[in-house]
């Protein structure tokens, strides 16, 4: 038997491996996920009232996540794998110390204080829970049997309860997401997928009257009829839908956003930050919005086709399509499409604790992309 | 035998291939979505383009929050206890100065800005919009806005905005009370999106942070109202279309007595302690001073860190109410004892006990002792209370038992809040069998009934606590729930058009032809709690005559403090052990750390057959001499004043100056405390130790 040693040694004499591939750096995402960034900037400085030191500190922290990133990328897959049952189990115990003694944010329990930093342990199981999802299914060969999906389920159900009760519902639709994508990915048969679809419906009437809280609901029926309550929270919809829409074809051009720049947008530079873009570059620039993001959807389901085991196409899936999920959310709850949950618009919007979150997510995809010739 | 182990092998291809697929199936639901999107987004830009553009280009249309005026606050004659004082600020509007760095300076030469504020200044100058108004220098004085409205022709876009403040014009003498109001922080903000309050705060600066600022927070607020206003395709504003006004908060009138309130700090200068008085016929509080104190105004334009950090660690804690923190209640606690001896039928008003100056429990060698040391020989009921016979007492709570003292004493309100409208209050301990198991798990021994018999041992009171039982006491089982908000008051403008109207809402003072003020007073009223009531109710008269006796028999504790006073008072008095000596220690205070000496306590109340006031006094570790010559003489000021003597007019009250930080300067000087005992005093001021004389 070979060793992966020799392997390496054998691979070199076949094809040597590029610089950036030694760097565990995939060129194509790296160079989407560097378009919206600075995109991002951009559109930051005509959103925040043209304040240089929000762009500096947005510069700073996108530099941070690049860094991140590109650290996560030198881990080799298969450690995650190892890891998968005590993160996922020191995750949930973090989740629940959060409801126990967590620190109350923004009318919700996200935080933990460690004295010396804060610590959101929802954002960590963003990545753990496919991990661990994509760990247990790939124990077995695919497709997995129907109890292994239905035990995986039930961990996906865990956290996201857990997150849903801080409460935190972007945080833990995403979370749900993720661990669903994996469950698909690996092939549960359609007529399970129905019957949990059924589920899920009958689970909303149980979320409305037990999980939610009154301003959560309030955020629902304003978004079923917005003009209701023009003064309130309905402002903020049809404020970001007259912005996109006076955007027209072409835009009214960077920084000449009248809806924006005269501030009737609420949370310009962060999760309605695609408003402010739709009205200054109009629909053109939407669309070179969304083919970027279909690009870099493409590159992550194209490095999990090609991953070599399968816990390894699994979590690439699930990390590419869960971007994609934040995407969508976002776009549709700025444009009245969806509820307004508080998702940001990856890699654009200013700040977020996801960002880091993210790109981490992005440097495993990477480090998934750059070794899948290591094994024959 | 181990079973062999199976080797699985993987069909690698048929895997990857039924992964593709799903993958596959991925892909088109992203691609679906993404269409999904872009459609919606086309829909909005170009189906509706002309729509949106309209709506967008007449979206000119703003609505501005304008904040309520905060409630005001009125003592029981109708001073002004907490008003709004416009505060002035210059302020610049970037765009309509020609040349910034000149006028700066020239405003800097004007009025002295400080390198801080210019920095400050021009910080903001990068980050805002050039027609919204950038503050340059905040709370100027009256000189300095005289002197720049003098040379404001030499400064175009440079003015003097005027905004209301909260200002407390008694300072220190009402903090613990009624609070203040600071800077609404992040805290505070999530509390009020939590709540659904924040529309309301929308254009609200400040909000109530202690006291009664803050316990009736949503009575003076007040609702927003909204400006609506036409702005140009700048954003500047060009007229007001709409004004829905906003409804001020509503004033407050409390029971407090300002004037008796100076009388308490008066007799509580130099000391630590409270005073707390109240009226004896509803609970209405008329008087509640802790001292020392600070001043709240401080703490409305956001209060110094140096200026903080001076209160936080002073060893005198000024920040703390002391009428709502918990003191051991010592001998005031007999007359409730004496009551619950007669109800259980222990003791009679005739019983006698002899005492030898010390008690001791059958078979245990450990002497409690008297604090006379001779003891005070035959002792009834009436004269164990004019005497504050410790021995009576040992005697009495051994014989009731932890158990029947601790269900009596919960009657009275002991360990339980007050039901007062304040956030700060404490409930103190009350022990009992099922307190000692829960707090330390441990059984509670007969021998430390003994000293609860006398008020020490784990028992702390409030002063406020200590009002209540006495009322309770005096009113023969009616509870009256303690208050200090009497009526709320609405005041309503007729004959001005409603905007104007609102403008003028504060100044009801200054009379308009044609205008009538109309105000509506609401009365609180306060529902009584169930009285306590006893087999006998003939047992109340006992215990109030021998309280009455404290004061009037000469030779009693109380009675030097209220000779010669021209209304007839009742009362009791106690000293609380704060350290324990050890059994053939003498106490002498002279030659002990001030933190270590007694505290004295006093309950009074007058006039004895038709109470109408009552007074609780505690005051921290007093230098010789007990309740009796120290707190005593307190509730004796009080009185006078209540009952007309006064020592001072309200012309006076209303003249003094204040500066709670230079009163902070007078107290006992610590220094000499070595770093252990001031981090011990600091810790708990209430400090007191367990354990016998």
């Amino acid at each position: 038997m070979l060793t992966s040693n020799a392997l390496d040694q054998s691979q070199h004499q076949t094809k040597r491996l590029s610089l950036w591939q030694q760097l565990h750096i995939d060129m194509p995402l790296l160079l989407g996920i560097l378009a919206l960034m600075l995109l991002g900037l951009f559109v930051v400085y005509s959103a925040g009232g043209q304040d240089q030191a929000l762009v500096i500190r947005q510069a700073v922290r996108l530099g941070i996540s690049l860094v991140v990133m590109f650290i996560v990328a030198q881990i080799t897959p298969s450690l995650f794998r190892k890891w998968a049952v005590p993160l996922f189990v020191i995750g949930i115990l973090l989740l629940v110390s959060v409801l126990l003694f967590g620190h109350v944010g923004k009318g919700a329990q996200r935080w933990l204080d460690l004295g010396f930093f804060r610590f959101q342990p929802s954002e960590v199981m963003k990545l753990v829970v496919p991990i661990m999802i994509a760990w247990f299914l790939s124990r077995a060969d695919l497709p997995s049997k129907t109890t292994d999906i239905i035990l995986a389920f039930v961990l996906v159900l865990m956290p996201t309860l857990l997150i849903a009760k801080q409460p935190d519902l972007g945080t833990s639709l995403l979370i749900a997401s993720s661990g669903i994508f994996v469950i698909f990915l690996a092939g549960a048969s359609w007529r399970l997928i129905g019957v949990c679809t059924a589920l899920a419906s009958a689970f909303a009437p149980i979320l409305w009257l037990f999980l939610m809280k009154d301003y959560q609901k309030q955020r629902v029926l304003t978004f079923l009829n917005p003009e209701q309550d023009p003064l309130g929270t309905g402002y903020h919809i049809i404020q970001s839908k007259i912005a996109i829409g006076s955007g027209g074809i072409y835009g009214k051009g960077w920084l000449q956003g009248t809806q924006s720049q005269l501030e009737f947008l609420p949370e310009r530079h962060t999760d309605f930050i695609f408003a402010v873009f739709s009205e200054e570059f109009g629909l053109i620039g939407v669309t070179l919005l969304l083919l970027v993001y279909l690009a870099i959807v493409m590159r992550g389901l194209w490095i999990a086709v090609n991953a070599q085991t399968a816990f390894n196409k699994l979590l690439a899936g699930s990390i590419t399509l869960t971007f994609f999920v934040y995407v969508f959310v976002n776009i549709g709850m700025v444009s009245g499409l969806l509820p307004v949950v508080g998702v940001p618009l990856p890699l654009v919007s200013y700040g977020g604790t996801s960002m880091v979150t993210l790109m981490a997510g992005f440097g495993m995809l990477m480090g998934i992309s750059t070794r899948k010739r290591f094994i024959g | 035998m181990a079973k062999p182990k199976r080797v699985t092998i993987r069909d690698h291809s048929a895997e990857a291939n039924l992964f593709a697929r799903r993958t596959f199936i991925t892909f088109i639901g992203v691609v679906i979505m993404l269409l999904i999107l872009f459609s919606n987004v086309y829909q909005l830009e170009v189906k509706s383009y002309e729509k949106y553009q309209t709506r967008s280009n007449s979206n000119r249309i703003k609505l501005l929050p304008v904040a309520p005026n905060r409630g005001l606050i009125y003592d029981r004659n109708g001073v002004m206890l907490a008003e709004n004082k416009p505060i002035y600020s210059l302020e610049v509007i970037p765009e309509q100065v020609e040349d910034i760095d000149a006028t700066i300076a020239e405003v800097s030469d004007l009025l002295e800005l400080s390198q801080e504020q210019q920095d400050k200044f021009f910080k903001n100058l990068k980050r805002k919009r050039r027609f919204k108004p950038i503050e340059l220098k905040s709370r100027l004085s009256d000189q300095q806005v005289a002197l720049f409205s003098v040379n404001q022709h030499k400064f175009p876009g440079v003015f003097v905005e005027a905004r209301l403040k909260r200002y407390y014009p008694f300072a220190d003498l009402t903090t613990h009370t009624l609070g203040y109001v600071a800077r609404i922080n992040r805290r505070d903000a999530n509390l009020l999106e939590q709540e659904g309050k924040s529309e309301n705060y929308a254009a609200t600066r400040d909000i109530g942070k202690l006291g009664l600022e803050k316990y009736y927070e949503d009575i003076l607020h007040g609702q927003i109202g909204w400006q609506e206003v036409e702005v140009n395709n700048q954003g500047r504003v060009l007229r007001t279309l709409d004004f829905t006004p906003p409804v001020p908060g509503k004033d407050l009138t409390l029971s407090l007595d300002i004037e008796l309130q100076m009388i308490a700090k008066r007799a509580l200068s130099g000391k630590r302690g409270a005073v707390v008085a109240m009226d004896a016929r509803d609970g209405g509080i008329l008087a509640m001073y802790s001292n020392p104190a600070y001043d709240g105004n401080l703490f409305v334009h956001g209060i110094s860190s140096k200026n903080y950090r001076r209160l936080l660690n002073s060893k005198d804690l000024p920040l703390i109410n002391r009428a709502l923190q918990g003191y051991p209640p010592a001998s005031t606690i007999k007359p409730f004892m004496a009551l619950t001896g007669l109800e259980h039928e222990i003791i009679t008003p005739e019983t006698r006990i002899w005492d030898p100056g010390w008690y001791q429990i059958k078979g245990v060698e450990k002497k409690y002792r008297d604090w006379k040391k001779w003891g005070h020989e035959w002792v009834n009921l009436s004269r164990s209370l004019e005497q504050s016979c410790n021995i009576y007492y040992y005697d009495l709570a051994y014989k009731l038992g932890i158990d029947r003292i601790s269900t009596m004493m919960e009657k009275f309100g002991f360990g339980d809040y007050t039901g007062i409208d304040l956030h700060e209050e404490s409930r103190g301990v009350l022990p009992s069998a099922g307190w000692k198991r829960a707090r330390y798990n441990q059984p509670w021994y007969a021998g430390e009934t003994v000293s609860i018999g006398i008020g020490q041992s784990y028992w702390t009171v409030t002063p406020l606590q200590l009002a209540q039982a006495t009322s309770i006491l005096v009113n023969q089982g009616d509870v009256h729930i303690p208050h200090l908000l009497q009526a709320t008051t609405t005041s309503v403008i007729q004959g001005l058009p409603e905007s104007e109207a609102q403008q003028q809402n504060q100044q009801t003072a200054s009379y308009v032809p044609g205008q009538t003020t109309v105000l509506k007073t609401e009365t609180i009223h306060y529902e009584d709690k169930p009285p306590v009531e006893l087999k006998q109710a003939k047992n109340w008269r006992h215990v109030l005559d021998a309280m009455h006796n404290t004061v009037q028999v000469v030779g009693a504790t109380a009675h030097d403090a209220f000779k010669g006073s021209k209304y007839d008072a009742a009362g009791k008095t106690g000293s609380a052990q704060v350290a324990s000596l050890g059994e053939d220690e003498k106490y002498e205070a002279d030659k002990i750390q001030e933190n270590k000496r007694d505290n004295a306590m006093f309950i009074a109340f007058a006039p004895y057959d038709k109470p109408e006031i009552i007074v609780a006094v505690a005051i921290e570790n007093v230098a010789k001499g007990g309740g009796g010559t120290n707190a005593a003489p307190v509730a004796r000021q009080m009185m006078d004043q209540y009952f007309g003597e006064r020592n001072i007019s309200a012309e006076q009250v209303a003249v003094l100056p204040f500066d709670s930080l230079n009163q902070t300067g007078q107290l006992a000087d610590h220094s000499q405390l070595t770093p252990e005992q001031h981090a011990k005093l600091h810790q708990s001021p209430f400090n007191f130790a367990l354990g016998g004389h």
